[in-house]
C-alpha cells in the first residue's frame, strides 16, 4: 500500500505527460490509399482537436495488403487496420488474436466505409473493341494483371472474371473455369503487384487491357491524360469490399481504443464519404454519391459472400497451393 | 584446452582469443542463427507437408529455371568478367577510372531498379528489344530475360576477384614463356589461366550463389508465369501471401542447402587448383 502511495506522484506526472503530448494513431493499410488517407488523416485531425483539443498525430503504412497483415500479425503497433481484403484482417485476428473473430460486424456495411470494382484500362480509341469480360477471352487480345498469389487486387480480378461467367453461364461452375482459364491464356505476364502491372501496361506498352481497381483505374486516366488511355466499365463486376477495422489489443496498450474507433467512424460520416469519392471509392452514401454520379458509372455488382461464400472459402478453393489457379496453369502446360 | 592451442599458428600479431571468440560470436549471430531459424521453421510442420511443398510441379519448375538460370549467368559472368579485368589491368586508355568505378554499379543500385531498367530496354518496345523482336528473341518474360538480370548482378563479383589477381601476375613470366617458343594460345593456357584460375572460381561462385537468391531484379523482367518464369524467391514470397511460413522456409532450406554444397563443391576446387600450383 505504502509502495502504491508513493508511486503516486509518478504515476500522476506520467498520466499528464502522457495527455500533454499528441496522441498517436497509426493505420497499416494497403497500396493505393495512401492519397485518400492522406486526406481523411488531416480532415479527421483537425475534427478531433475541435472536439476534444487533444492533438492528433496520425502515421500511415503502405504496401501490399498480405504484407501488411503479416506485419502486424508479426508486432507492427497499428491502432487501426485498413486493408484490400476480409481475409487479411481474418488472418490478423486467427493467428494474433489481436482483435475478435467478428470484427467485421462491428461497423456497418460489413466494415466497409467504400467500395470499389474492377474495370479495364485500354488504349486510347480502344482499337481491340473491348467492351466487357467475353471481350477478353478473344484470341489475340492480350491483357495484363498481377498474380493472384502474390497480389491482393489480382485476386479481386480473377473472382470478378469467375462471377461474370457464373452468371453468364446460370452457375455452372465448369463453365466459369474454363472462362478462366481462357483469360489467363491471353495473360503474357503476371507482375508480382498492382503497381507493377500498371507500369507494365503503361510505360512498357504492353497488353491491350489492364485489369484494375477501378480507383487506381481513374488515377491512372489523371495522371497519364486521357489522350492515352480510356477506362471501360464493365456491365457486370465484383464489389470489391476493402474493409477497416480497429486492433483491439494494440489500441487498448496504447489507449487509443476511443479515438480508432471515432477515426475509422468518422469515414462513414458525410465529409468522410466525401472524401473517399474525391479519390474515386465508391460511397456507402446516397448523398455523395449523387454528387460525384459522373465518376461512377453504373454497373451491376455480385458480392464475394454471394458467389463464392466469403473470402475464406474463396482464398482456399482457388489461390491456395493446389487450388484452381494452379490448376489452370498445370492443365495449360 | 591443449587441443585448441594446437590450431593456434605462431604468429608475431597477439590476439589469437579475442579475435577467434569474436569470429565464432559474430558468425554465430550474423549467420548461424538465422539460418537455423529458417531449418527450425519448415520442420515445425510435418514431413509429408514440407515433402508436398517441395515436390509441388510448379516449385521444381522454378527451381530449374533458378539454378539453371543461376549457372547460365554465373558462366557468362566469368567470360566476360575475366575479358573485363583483362582489359582494366593491361590497358591504360582515357576514362579508364572511369570504367573501373562504373563496374561497381550494379552492387550499389537497388536492384529493383536494375530491373526495371532492363525491363523496359529489353520488351518488344524497349530501346534493345524493339531490333531483337524482329529476329524472334524474346528476352522479358522468358527465361533468358531471367539469364540477362542475373548476368547484370553478378558480372562486378568477377571482375573484383579476378583484377587483383591479374594485376599481381608476374609478366616476366609471359615474356620467358615466349622467348621459350610458346604460342600465344599457351601462354594463355599455361601462364595466365593457372594463376587466375582459383580467383575465376571464388568470383563465378559469389555470382552464382548471389544469382540463386536474387528476387528485387528478377521479378519485373521474368512475367511470373507459373511452370515457366517463376523463380524460386516468388514462390516463397506466394507461400508467405498464404500465412504458409512452414512452406516458404521449406522451399528456402532447398535453396540454402543446394547452393551450401556448390559452393563446398567450389571451394573444394579452388584449393585443389592452389595446391597443384603450390606443388608445382
Amino acid at each position: 500500500m505504502k509502495r502504491t502511495l508513493r508511486m503516486l506522484p509518478a504515476l500522476m506526472l506520467g498520466s499528464v505527460l502522457f495527455a500533454a503530448g499528441p496522441v498517436k494513431l497509426l493505420n497499416v493499410s494497403y497500396d493505393p490509399t495512401r492519397e485518400l488517407y492522406q486526406e481523411i488523416d488531416a480532415a479527421f485531425a483537425k475534427q478531433w482537436k475541435a472536439k476534444t483539443g487533444a492533438d492528433l498525430q496520425i502515421g500511415q503504412s503502405h504496401g501490399g495488403s498480405g504484407k501488411q497483415a503479416r506485419s502486424v500479425i508479426d508486432g507492427l503497433q497499428a491502432d487501426v487496420v485498413t486493408l484490400a481484403l476480409a481475409y487479411d484482417i481474418d488472418s490478423i485476428a486467427e493467428r494474433a488474436h489481436l482483435l475478435p473473430a467478428n470484427w467485421q460486424s462491428r461497423l456497418p456495411n460489413n466494415s466497409t466505409p467504400y467500395t470499389s470494382t474492377i474495370v479495364f484500362l485500354v488504349r486510347k480509341g480502344n482499337p481491340k473493341h473491348i467492351k466487357d469480360w467475353e471481350d477478353l477471352v478473344r484470341p489475340g487480345v492480350s491483357v495484363i494483371t498481377p498474380n493472384p498469389k502474390t497480389s491482393g487486387g489480382a485476386r479481386w480480378s480473377y473472382l470478378a472474371a469467375w462471377g461474370y461467367a457464373l452468371k453468364r453461364n446460370n452457375g455452372d461452375d465448369k463453365k466459369a473455369e474454363d472462362f478462366v482459364a481462357r483469360l489467363y491464356r491471353n495473360v503474357p505476364v503476371l507482375d508480382s503487384g498492382a503497381r507493377g502491372s500498371t507500369t507494365t501496361f503503361v510505360q512498357r506498352g504492353i497488353g491491350d487491357v489492364l485489369l484494375d481497381w477501378e480507383n487506381e483505374a481513374s488515377l491512372a486516366l489523371n495522371e497519364l491524360g486521357r489522350d492515352k488511355v480510356e477506362v471501360v466499365t464493365p456491365a457486370i463486376s465484383i464489389l470489391a469490399e476493402p474493409p477497416v477495422a480497429v486492433v483491439d489489443k494494440v489500441a487498448a496498450r496504447h489507449g487509443t481504443a476511443a479515438v480508432a474507433k471515432a477515426y475509422l467512424e468518422f469515414l462513414y460520416t458525410e465529409e468522410g464519404q466525401e472524401i473517399g469519392a474525391k479519390n474515386y471509392y465508391r460511397p456507402r452514401s446516397a448523398q455523395a454519391l449523387a454528387k460525384y454520379a459522373s465518376r461512377f458509372p453504373r454497373l451491376q455488382f455480385f458480392t464475394i459472400d454471394e458467389l463464392f461464400g466469403g473470402w475464406q472459402k474463396a482464398q482456399k478453393r482457388h489461390f491456395e497451393d493446389g487450388g484452381v489457379f494452379d490448376r489452370i496453369y498445370l492443365a495449360g502446360k | 584446452m591443449r587441443l585448441l592451442t594446437q590450431f593456434r599458428r605462431p604468429s608475431v600479431l597477439p590476439g589469437f582469443w579475442p579475435a577467434f571468440s569474436y569470429t565464432v560470436l559474430y558468425l554465430s549471430l550474423i549467420v548461424l542463427i538465422p539460418l537455423s531459424a529458417v531449418f527450425l521453421k519448415s520442420v515445425s510442420s510435418s514431413w509429408t507437408h514440407l515433402w508436398k511443398v517441395i515436390s509441388a510441379p510448379e516449385v521444381v519448375a522454378s527451381y530449374r529455371l533458378t539454378f539453371g538460370a543461376s549457372l547460365v549467368a554465373g558462366l557468362i559472368s566469368v567470360v566476360v568478367g575475366f575479358l573485363v579485368a583483362w582489359v582494366l589491368v593491361r590497358y591504360r586508355f582515357p576514362g579508364r577510372a572511369l570504367v573501373d568505378a562504373l563496374v561497381d554499379l550494379p552492387f550499389a543500385l537497388p536492384t529493383a531498379v536494375a530491373g526495371i531498367a532492363l525491363t523496359s530496354l529489353y520488351t518488344e518496345h524497349g530501346w534493345v528489344g524493339r531490333y531483337l523482336a524482329p529476329l524472334g528473341i524474346k528476352v522479358a518474360f522468358t527465361p533468358l530475360g531471367v539469364v540477362v538480370a542475373l548476368t547484370f548482378i553478378g558480372l562486378p563479383f568477377v571482375v573484383r576477384s579476378v583484377q587483383p589477381v591479374l594485376a599481381d601476375a608476374d609478366r616476366e613470366l609471359e615474356e620467358a614463356a615466349s622467348s621459350l617458343g610458346a604460342t600465344r594460345w599457351q601462354i594463355f593456357r599455361l601462364v595466365i589461366l593457372p594463376i587466375v584460375r582459383p580467383a575465376l572460381f571464388t568470383g563465378f561462385a559469389l555470382a552464382f550463389a548471389r544469382a540463386l537468391g536474387e528476387y528485387g531484379s528478377v521479378i519485373f523482367i521474368s512475367g511470373n508465369l507459373p511452370m515457366k518464369t517463376e523463380i524460386a524467391p516468388l514462390l516463397i514470397v506466394a507461400k508467405l501471401e498464404q500465412y504458409d511460413y512452414a512452406g516458404a522456409t521449406a522451399i528456402a532450406a532447398v535453396l540454402l542447402i543446394a547452393s551450401f554444397l556448390l559452393l563446398l563443391g567450389v571451394n573444394a576446387l579452388q584449393r585443389r587448383t592452389r595446391r597443384f600450383m603450390e606443388t608445382e
